[in-house]
């Protein structure tokens, strides 16, 4: 993990000894101004400049509706999380950025809505599955079932490969919301 | 009527008046009718009319720069809008303080594909430090303010309103500027003072310093450049400036290398490429500056002065980066090194500026002049001698090509604010109305668009502001008949075919600028240079000179792209030499 980055000052390559070319995936945590418009600057930024989205979640978090949290996983090297994370900070209605990747132990969760149709053996294998899962069931007919299942992205991506191994599927995800561990809390 | 309710329209007068703002360079149409009427009726601002919006936006750079103040433009919907968006894209990569004000369809026609409706803050999203589209009278006057908060402050740039005509007609209560400040957005102006202490260890340990300005020290404001003077008299080191730093430190004095880059010196590229400590300050390390980047300065420890964190580590890795406006860095720095009471290594800064002084010989800008044909490099120098014999206060504004990079490395600056050209976006078009502009901010100036014969026609349309404001801008075109910088990439990278970069069907300058009811003036063999030169300076009033100069003429040296900083030309390359690599070819 670099030292470098933390919070407040850019990171300086000396702490770095070499600069890091393996890419990594990172989460962050974007508190902006609930305003029209807030999250095309937002995803602009990184269609613009190159940048990938693994995932984006978005909601107001305030009781008075008029701060937004956007959950982002993006992936890149060292050098472009750092930008990731200048640029952001650079947009009018962004209040602060925290990559929670680097900040330290945080809980991230995901959740998934997976159709499944299938029948006899395929069925019943599909329901011994989600209950190895922990998923739950949210809807039926007689030749589907829809499973509602959460948990980390890749418990979510093992559930659903193994669906598809019985049958058609359809699958609804949420992306990643994300939160640190521990007592403090984000001001917003 | 109760002094604090007006009209959207007139709150957009009025905040602009209490913003302290004496000139808007605009362009009227149906969404923007309102605001021209409010106009209409005070005489508290000057509205220049400008014959393209793109142009507007230019004048309002040119004004913004040598003045330090924000530029406000003023243009309608749908295409008065879109034909802005070069110039917003200009200000942006330049950090120009710039707020512009776009009328929009009503509010109930937005999104209905209505008459010149265009979706102006999508499409300025990304050409805009930020923009606002107010839907809500009340929330007018607090918006202008704050747009003028966040043009100006931290990093500059360009801000957009769009105004709904409905909201420009309804009737609302205005508020005074106190407001402004946004309350979330502050950028740290001040350096943290260990990263300052860490800075001065490194320089005073340096063998072979070197500082590394830019635009960002002219943004500062004026103090900002003496102090960087102060500093780099007092440490004796050797200070280059980028094309837009030129004139943050005095071209005039012993420790200026000259810019550096990819038409930079011999010895300012060299003394990057061997320093040992870099300090770089209001500079961010584009790629004209460095060159191949794994080659760049690569013994050199760095470090990075700069207000917009996300300029460091964007490209090169520095070891220091330190948050902050460089005026404050300066005087920091300047303090922590007078109270250290130590200097640098005597006999090591004794080898360093032997070094300098080696390459330094090389002369690296100078070039043959031929009795028969005017050297445009000649051409640049003759102007700048004249202009210094003439010795009213001179700001030059350029168009792009190779008559920009001419007049980078012949025109010396010693004050900020006197050079205006397009850097980031190298936009040609920009050098004529930015001369507008800059005239307008400055009544007694001499202002002169060094310009060539193709990027003047981008917007030649502005002689007519000119004309109609009485500004006598010169217009000294350096006409080589050829888009001269694309045809020197040509005969480096495409080997020689000149393939639609020859100015054809030009028209006769003299006559245009007679058209335009302005002097014309042509230069044609050396021995007139000097007589047209005196005629343009002498006139009151606008002037065109039409400079007939050298076609074949390349600009160097050069960093040919993707190249070190090492690896220059200095002049024509030999015969069956390739200049450019396959790798090199692919690059802008
Ligand atoms: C708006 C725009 N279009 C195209 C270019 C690409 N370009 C860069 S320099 C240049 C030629 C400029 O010719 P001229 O104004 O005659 O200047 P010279 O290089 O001959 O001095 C061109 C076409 C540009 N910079 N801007
Ligand atoms: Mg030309």
């Amino acid at each position: 993990m670099a030292k470098s980055g933390t919070v407040g000052q850019p990171g300086a390559a000396y702490t770095f000894v070499k600069s890091d070319q393996s890419v990594r995936r990172h989460t962050f945590a974007v508190i902006v101004d609930n305003e029209p418009g807030v999250l095309a600057r937002v995803i602009g930024l990184f269609s613009g400049r190159g940048y990938n989205i693994e995932s984006l979640t978005v909601s107001t978090v305030t009781e008075d509706e008029s701060v937004s949290r956007i959950n982002i996983v993006t992936t890149g090297t060292e050098m472009i999380i750092e930008q990731i994370k200048a640029q952001l900070e650079r947009l009018i209605p962004v209040h602060n950025v925290h990559d929670l990747t680097l900040e330290g132990a945080h809980v991230e969760v995901e959740l998934a809505l997976v159709k499944v149709r299938a029948k006899d053996h395929n069925r019943r294998e599909s329901l011994r599955i989600a209950d190895v899962f922990q998923a739950k069931v949210a809807d039926t007919t007689l030749e589907s079932f829809v499973f509602q299942i959460e948990g980390t992205t890749d418990k979510v991506d093992s559930f659903i490969e193994l669906m598809r191994a019985l049958g058609d599927t359809e699958i609804a995800r949420s992306g990643v919301i994300a939160i640190a561990r521990g007592a403090g809390v984000v001001e917003v | 009527m109760s002094t604090k309710q007006m009209t959207g329209a007139e709150m957009v007068i009025k905040s602009l008046a209490d913003q302290g703002v004496d000139v808007v360079f605009g362009y009227p149409g149906g969404a923007v009718l309102p605001i021209y009427d409010a106009l209409f009726k005070q005489n508290h601002i000057r509205h220049i009319l400008v014959r393209h919006e793109q142009g507007a936006v230019h004048a309002a750079e040119g004004y913004a720069r040598s003045t330090g103040k924000p530029g406000v433009v003023l243009v309608t919907s749908g295409p008065g809008a879109t034909n802005a968006v070069t110039g917003l894209t200009d200000a942006l990569m330049d950090s120009i303080p710039i707020v512009c004000l776009t009328g929009q369809v009503p509010t109930h026609l937005i999104g209905n594909d209505a008459f010149q409706e265009c979706d102006t803050t999508g499409i300025t999203r990304p050409c805009t430090k930020h923009n606002y589209l107010v839907k809500d009278v009340n929330k007018l006057s607090r918006t202008v303010h704050e747009a003028f908060y966040v043009a100006t402050s931290g990093r500059p740039g360009p801000v957009v309103i769009d105004l709904p005509k409905d909201v420009q007609f309804a009737t609302g209560t205005y508020e005074m500027p106190k407001s402004a400040a946004h309350k979330t957005y502050k950028p740290t102006v001040k350096p943290a003072r260990d990263r300052i202490e860490a800075a001065v260890d490194l320089l005073l340990n340096a063998k072979r310093p070197i500082v590394y300005a830019g635009g960002g020290v002219i943004n500062a404001g004026p103090n900002a450049s003496k102090l960087l003077t102060e500093f780099v008299r007092m440490t004796n080191y050797p200070c280059t400036l980028t094309l837009m730093g030129l004139g943050a430190f005095p071209a005039n004095e012993p420790q200026f290398l000259g810019m550096l880059g990819m038409h930079g010196t011999y010895e300012a590229n060299w003394a990057m490429h061997d320093c040992d400590v870099m300090l770089a300050i209001g500079s961010r390390f584009d790629d004209r500056i460095t060159g191949r980047l794994d080659a760049f300065a690569p013994k050199s420890t760095k470090i990075h002065i700069d207000i917009d964190p996300s300029s460091i580590n964007k490209n090169v890795r520095v070891d220091l980066p330190i948050i902050g406006d460089a005026g404050f860095a300066l005087e920091d720095l300047i303090k922590v090194f007078k109270a250290r009471q130590k200097k640098n290594d005597a006999a090591a800064m004794d080898r360093w500026w032997g070094k300098i002084d080696e390459w330094r010989a090389i002369d690296c800008l100078n070039f043959k002049t031929n009795k028969d044909v005017i050297k445009p490099q000649e051409a640049i120098r003759r102007l700048y001698e004249k202009t210094l014999a003439d010795g009213r206060d001179t700001f030059i504004t350029t168009e792009v090509g190779q008559h920009q990079m001419w007049a980078a490395q012949h025109f010396h600056f010693q004050k900020p604010n006197r050079w205006m050209t397009s850097g980031g976006l190298g936009t040609m078009g920009y050098g004529l109305p930015a001369a507008v502009g800059t005239q307008l901010g400055n009544p007694d100036g001499l202002v002169i668009d060094i310009a060539g014969e193709a990027s003047i026609l981008m917007n030649i349309q502005e002689l007519s502001t000119a004309v109609q404001y009485r500004l006598p801008v010169k217009v000294f075109i350096l006409n080589n008949e050829y888009m001269g910088m694309v045809r020197q990439w040509q005969e480096l990278l495409h080997g020689g075919r000149y393939s639609e970069s020859y100015s054809e069907a030009l028209p006769d300058f003299v006559k245009l600028a007679d058209a335009y009811g302005m002097k014309g003036l042509r230069a044609q063999k050396p021995d007139q240079l000097d007589g047209v030169i005196d005629e343009m300076l002498a006139h009151d009033g606008p002037v065109i000179a039409d400079i007939c100069v050298d076609k074949a003429e390349n600009c160097f040296p050069m960093i040919p792209s993707g190249a070190a900083h090492n690896d220059m030309l200095l002049g024509p390359v030999e015969e069956g030499k390739d200049a450019i690599g396959a790798a090199g070819k692919v690059l802008v």
